[in-house]
């Protein structure tokens, strides 16, 4: 009962991941050893919308969102 | 007016709003046998603009070199693709991630509606323009080469319209040069570029001699037996095919017809 209010679970590039209950979208960045900050060449979608870097810090996550981090790879 | 440079030189650029280029050449960055072969590929291509692919970030090391460092280092500008999306939905949400990741509008759509083929969806194809271009995008839209389908990408403002040649990464060049010249003829004033299908600088040459007005490759350069070499050819048959389209060429003709004058030969008997 008590881990369910601490603890909740999220899916991260398709991946489950439990995080903190009330955890932000900065603090899930930074436990995936991405600066929140500092990252450049990144973005971020939760649910299927692009939340823009000066709103990263607004978003605080909920118990089954999806969240996905991209980057730019090789491509033609 | 003694020392007029070529027109290359002055005023021919290839104009994408955001950006105009010199090089009419646009490369692609994925199967170089090594980054380093990359690199030195696309210095010797000439290239200013470059196609790169969004991908979920490696969670397991977000430590490497990222891509784009190397990129932006070397002062290419980027062009994202929304290779690998089967639907209008999904292309624009990658689009939506490029522009935020990467700080441009400009955007390679690509719908594809198959596997095999690698062919586009027409249906997703059109319906993911309208609404990157509602959004505010650039859109260079990869497309069959079907006038109709071009020409409803051009009304609907897209940057560039850029037909296929022949199947991405089949190397097989322009299969059907008659569908690429009637979309140049419809299409006077719509940026064309032959995107997939080049093989050799012969079809980047031939591509460039129809009127268009660039290319866009990228295994035909980066599996060549040598990138590099073959990266500097298609930066040579690109020029000079755009020049051979300028110059204009002759009209074929069914008989010979001697190039030497006729009078004053010599005659024996």
């Amino acid at each position: 009962m008590n881990r369910a209010h601490s603890a909740m679970t999220i899916a991260v590039n398709g991946e489950p991941r439990e995080v903190p209950a009330g955890a932000t979208l900065p603090d899930l960045l930074a436990t995936l050893g991405i600066d929140p900050e500092g990252a450049r060449g990144i973005a971020v979608a939760v649910n299927e919308e692009v939340v823009r870097r000066a709103r990263w810090g607004e978003v605080t996550l909920a118990a089954g969102d999806t969240v996905e981090v991209i980057t730019a790879v090789q491509g033609g | 007016m003694t020392d007029t440079p070529p027109a290359t030189e002055t005023a021919d650029r290839l104009d994408l709003g955001v950006c105009t280029l010199r090089s009419r050449l646009l490369v692609g960055t994925s199967g170089y046998p090594n980054p380093q072969v990359m690199l030195d590929a696309l210095r010797a291509s000439g290239t200013e603009l470059v196609t790169v692919a969004i991908r979920r970030v490696n969670l397991q090391d977000t430590s490497e070199e990222s891509l784009l460092e190397l990129l932006r280092r070397e002062g290419y500008r980027l062009l994202p693709n929304t290779a690998g999306c089967y639907t209008a939905k999904e292309a624009v949400l990658v689009a939506q991630l490029a522009r935020e990741a990467l700080e441009t509008d400009l955007i390679k759509l690509e719908v594809i509606g198959d596997d095999e083929t690698l062919m586009p969806d027409v249906e997703q194809l059109l319906r993911a323009a309208r609404t990157l271009i509602d959004d505010g995008f650039r859109v260079l839209a990869y497309c069959n080469d079907d006038p109709i389908t071009c020409r409803k990408l051009a009304d609907l403002g897209c940057t560039a319209v850029m037909p296929l040649a022949s199947p991405i990464g089949s190397g097989m060049g322009l299969v059907n040069p008659y569908n690429l010249a009637l979309i140049r003829e419809l299409l006077p004033q719509t940026p064309l570029i032959v995107d997939a299908g080049i093989g050799t600088a012969s079809d980047a040459a031939r591509a460039m001699e129809l009127g268009y007005d660039g290319i866009l490759l990228n295994t035909a350069i980066s599996n060549a037996q040598h990138p590099v070499m073959m990266a500097q050819a298609m930066r040579r048959a690109v020029e000079a095919g755009r020049l051979a389209w300028q110059a204009g060429r002759i009209p074929r003709r069914f008989y010979a017809r001697a190039s030497s004058p006729l009078e004053g030969r010599v005659g024996l008997g």
